[in-house]
């Protein structure tokens, strides 16, 4: 390999003049509260209708009304779903954020803007489709108070028709968006249809994009990842749910909160087989998951970093009175007003140890939304399974955005409820030690209680005690204890999510990966391919404890690359703790902490920098 | 001569079979004399004598010597030691998985009113079913004496440190709130204490019992108006509370004008024979008056103070099914296949 003198983020795609079939990215610029949402929604559905694979990222402040929101859709035939560096749309309809979107852009974009903004005259390198909003929108809606509302669904049309959407698309979409309001429906699909009309007389398609039919998303399904984790819980069998709201898990909740209601009402007797309370803060919600927990209920939270600052102590208490709970994390940027509205990866580091004292937790790490499912069914099994708590590791970008996917199995496996004594167990027994090794996997037999039987009851306290739950600080207990946990770490570590390979033949570069960082790495992993000849393996870590397998990925390359959305490679860390000591020079760290979601063309620069030459 | 067989003492037994000491805990490890002791002594005999199931009751505390307790009592009954200040939390949920359980809480007064406020104020809004203790010493026994946010004002450490805050008065904090069943009572006052715990048995809804347990390590001397002496002097009774449990036929040796009777929602009775006032449990003005007007008086009124038997409590108002969530089997908790085709079918 040459030489190269790139500077990270600032290398540019190599120029494309021919005309780009589905391959196109577009960003729309808006104020918050502006009814931008549903129109951004009808657009991407009508792409995805035209069977063209999409994603949708939506960076939002933290506020209701009134700040810049900017809402990216890409479509890739390549199905490729990271956020995309490079715009090649651009809707300004912000004022206040529109110089600077424009001044942003790479030379040939395009900008679909509202006349009055002016932006003509700020560069001649980009091509510029001025629209008179305003003026198109008064005949149409003559309430003055939806007219906000309507005049965002324009550059829709607008866009049908200099990308090639056929309207019948964006009608479709319209009528899956307001299922029940014809009216609605109506009034909409008129203001994208002036938009599509004042288009084709008085604007020329002079980009090279089009969208055009395929068929690459027949039987997909498009939904976010906290509905997807909230569907999860409900075929897992969730009975208890206590939380308290926070940006970006709220949603997860609030799904949840419809789902059952749906799905889980008793039809004999019109009850509920479930209890979803909000609490009053994150340390009861997370002390009412673990007395639910204790008490036999398969029991959950949802929150984001700040939560989990709170839930600390008891994450430690449920540790080591081994009560089985699954926390969703969906991990965010910053503490309080940090930017709380913006993705990261910042928990790792800190779940996997959160509380005092000696503690560690199994994390589960979704990826994409049929993971925010399935790993939601594993988590409460396998919090049962192994009597701890259970992080299920998601993010903002995988959480509050629409992702598309193939539609979620049905859950194959019956429920595992783990080693539970019921009264007639007890009656064989005689008895039992509740923090005995008995099995030697390190896990114990619990009871519930409630359980009808005089040798059923233990008292749960912290991690003074002996395998009989006595209280003990005889250090020969507290040692035996602490070994025995340490064990039940061991065991889990082959029965968490095993990581996912992606191995290219004969290659001395690995990646580590996890979350969504995956998105860019495949896309990434292409880009080097084809761009600069660099052959890469891919290693997605699932879970922690980390399997075997991921040791001897690391093992089997000479230079890995861990790739992760933090600041303080966090991850990275956590391997280098874990891996052997020769292993450990080898790995390398690249990080991306913008607040927003991390793209392919980052990782693909920062991994060229690190292989050429110095 | 015929040989006479002597009878062995007929054992002590409840109507369900079992001796009092079936009802035992652990060994104390708490200071000799030390309040809470006594209080364990009568949960215990509560139980006995209404007959509660072992097995059914769970044992909840946060940190603090009054919180090691539940330990001591009820040896056959599951018991969580949870975090200080959380137990309100841990019971939720406890309750939330098995609505069949008694829930049977036991607090400090720091645990309580100090770093578990939040907690505890939500709690009494909801008026989970549970019986809720605060073993109240006005000081952090545990952590060696420091001031407790009950500690009334004036009063004095062993150290010589006078308390310059103002209380915070559970009991008014509990009525005001929503808690449905509200109590004050003195660890020394074996029979007012077992009424109250009797009655707290037949109650479905939130029972908050302050319940003033001297600390005679670090709260007992001079000053202090959490010891013994203080209490038993400024003791200000509202009315003899008497207890008769749903299974027993209620006796008539009340005078009829001075007594009143309510029924709970067991079935039990609670007869209320008045003394010096006219005093009526279910009016929240009247018992909250009368709390600050003792308050100010320097008394401390201990009885029943409060008390709704209407209310619903929060796991009706959840509309949950009546067997315990933790063992609902699969086929109630997982959805059909089709369920899932439906929803899917929905998002494409
Ligand atoms: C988070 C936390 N902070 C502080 C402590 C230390 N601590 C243990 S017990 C206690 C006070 C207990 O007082 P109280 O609830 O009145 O119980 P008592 O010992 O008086 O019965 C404190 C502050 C703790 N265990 N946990
Ligand atoms: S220190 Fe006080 S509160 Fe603690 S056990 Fe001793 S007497 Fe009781
Ligand atoms: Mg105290």
């Amino acid at each position: 390999m040459g030489t190269m003198d790139v500077s990270i983020g600032e290398t540019k795609a190599p120029p494309r003049e021919e005309r780009v079939v589905n391959d196109l990215s577009i960003q729309i610029a808006t104020v918050n509260g502006s009814g931008s949402q549903s129109a951004n929604t009808v657009l991407l559905r009508s792409i995805f209708q035209m069977g063209i694979p999409v994603s949708g990222k939506s960076l939002f402040p933290s506020n209701i009304a009134g700040l810049p929101t900017w809402f990216t859709i890409r479509a890739s035939r390549h199905g490729y779903i990271a956020r995309r560096k490079e715009i090649d749309f651009l809707v300004a309809m912000n004022p206040e954020t529109a110089a600077e979107d424009v001044m942003s852009l790479e030379a040939g974009a395009s900008i679909v803007y509202d006349e009055k903004l002016n932006l003509g005259r700020l560069r001649d390198d980009v091509i510029y489709y001025p629209v008179p909003f305003d003026t198109l929108v008064v005949p149409i809606c003559p309430n003055a108070k939806l007219r906000k509302l309507v005049r965002s669904m324009i550059y829709d049309g607008v866009l049908a028709k200099l990308l090639g959407i056929p309207m019948e698309e964006i009608r479709t979409a319209l009528e899956k968006q307001f299922k029940n309001k014809p009216s609605a429906v109506d009034l909409n699909f008129k203001a994208a249809q002036i938009g599509y009309e004042y288009t084709e007389k008085n604007l020329p398609q002079r980009s090279r994009f089009y969208l055009d039919r395929i068929d690459l998303t027949r039987g997909k399904i498009i939904i976010d990842g906290n509905s997807a984790a909230a569907l999860g819980a409900v075929f897992a069998g969730m009975t208890v749910c206590t939380w308290y709201p926070i940006t970006p898990s709220s949603s997860l909740a609030e799904a949840l909160t419809r789902y059952v209601k749906r799905f889980r009402i008793d039809a004999k007797s019109s009850k509920a087989t479930f209890a979803i309370v909000q609490a009053e803060d994150e340390l009861a919600a997370i002390g009412m998951a673990i007395g639910a927990g204790w008490a036999g209920a398969r029991s959950m939270t949802a929150t984001s970093g700040p939560g989990i600052s709170l839930m600390s102590e008891f994450a430690g208490l449920g540790y080591y009175t081994e009560v089985p709970v699954v926390i969703f994390d969906i991990q965010r940027v910053g503490p309080s007003t940090g930017l709380p509205t913006r993705t990261a990866q910042g928990d790792i580091l800190k779940n996997a140890f959160l509380s005092h004292g000696d503690t560690k937790h199994l994390m589960l790490i979704p990826s994409s939304v049929e993971e925010c499912f399935t790993m939601a069914i594993e988590a409460f099994d396998l919090a049962e399974e192994f009597q701890t708590p259970v992080f299920v590791m998601s993010d903002l970008d995988l959480g509050m955005n629409n992702w598309m996917s193939d539609p979620f199995p049905y859950p194959d496996k019956p429920l595992n409820r783990g080693k539970v004594l019921t009264s007639k167990d007890l009656e064989r027994l005689g008895g039992f030690e509740r923090y005995r090794d008995v099995d030697g996997d390190g896990i114990g037999y619990r009871t519930l209680p409630g359980t009808r039987h005089p040798k059923a009851a233990y008292f749960a306290r912290g991690s003074g005690h002996n395998e009989k739950a006595a209280y003990s600080e005889r250090p020969e207990d507290y040692v035996n204890n602490m070994d025995r946990l340490n064990r039940k770490f061991e065991t889990a570590r082959q029965r968490v999510p095993a990581p996912v390979f992606q191995e290219a033949d004969s290659s001395e570069i690995g990646v580590v990966a996890y979350g969504t960082t995956h998105w860019a790495i495949v896309e990434s992993i292409d880009q080097l391919k084809e761009e600069y000849d660099l052959w890469i393996s891919y290693c997605r870590v699932r879970a922690f404890p980390f399997s075997q397998q991921v040791f001897d990925f690391i093992r089997r390359h000479q230079r890995i690359y861990v790739v992760e959305q933090n600041r303080d490679a966090q991850m990275f860390r956590l391997l280098r703790m874990e891996v052997s000591t020769e292993d450990v020079r080898k790995l390398r760290s690249i990080r991306h902490y913008k607040g927003i979601p991390i793209d392919a063309r980052t990782v693909t620069d920062e991994i060229v920098a690190q292989e050429s030459p110095k | 001569m015929a040989t006479t067989t002597v009878p062995s003492p007929r054992k002590k037994v409840n109507r369900i079979g079992l001796g009092p000491s079936d009802y035992k805990g652990g060994r104390s490890t708490l200071c000799a004399g030390c309040g809470h002791n006594s209080i364990s002594e009568r949960i215990i005999e509560a139980c006995f004598e209404m007959g509660i199931e072992p097995y059914r009751v769970a044992k909840l505390s946060g940190i603090g010597c009054s919180s090691k307790s539940p330990a001591y009592f009820l040896g056959s009954s599951h018991g969580f030691n949870s975090v200080h200040g959380r137990m309100p939390a841990i019971a939720t949920g406890t309750i939330l998985a098995n609505r069949n359980l008694i829930a049977l809480g036991v607090s400090g007064d720091g645990d309580t009113a100090s770093i578990g406020i939040g907690q505890f104020v939500h709690l009494m809004r909801r008026n989970l079913p549970m019986i809720y203790i605060i073993e109240d010493n006005g000081c952090y026994g545990l952590t060696k004496g420091q001031f407790s946010a009950t500690a009334d004002l004036g009063s004095k450490l062993k150290t010589g440190v006078i308390n310059d805050l103002p209380p915070i008065d559970t009991c008014a904090l509990a009525i005001m709130l929503g808690a449905t069943y509200v109590g004050r009572s003195f660890s020394g006052d074996k029979r007012q204490l077992l009424a109250l715990l009797k009655g707290a048995l037949g109650h479905r809804g939130t029972v908050m019992l302050d319940v003033i347990s001297p600390c005679v390590t670090f709260n007992d001397h001079e000053g202090s108006t959490k010891s013994y002496s203080y209490v038993q002097d400024h003791d200000a009774p509202l009315g003899e509370v008497s207890f008769v449990p749903f299974f027993e036929d209620i006796t008539v040796d009340y005078d009829p004008g001075t007594t009143t009777e309510i029924r709970l929602h067991d079935g039990s009775h609670l007869l209320l024979k008045k003394l010096d006032v006219d005093y009526d449990p279910t009016n929240k003005m009247d018992a909250l008056r009368l709390l600050t007007e003792s308050h100010d008086k320097g008394e401390i009124l201990t009885g029943l103070l409060y008390l709704d038997a209407e209310r619903p409590n929060f796991i009706d108002m959840l509309n949950i099914v009546d067997v315990p969530l933790a063992t609902l089997p699969e086929s109630m908790v997982r959805p059909p296949r089709q369920a899932l085709d439906e929803i899917m079918e929905e998002l494409k």
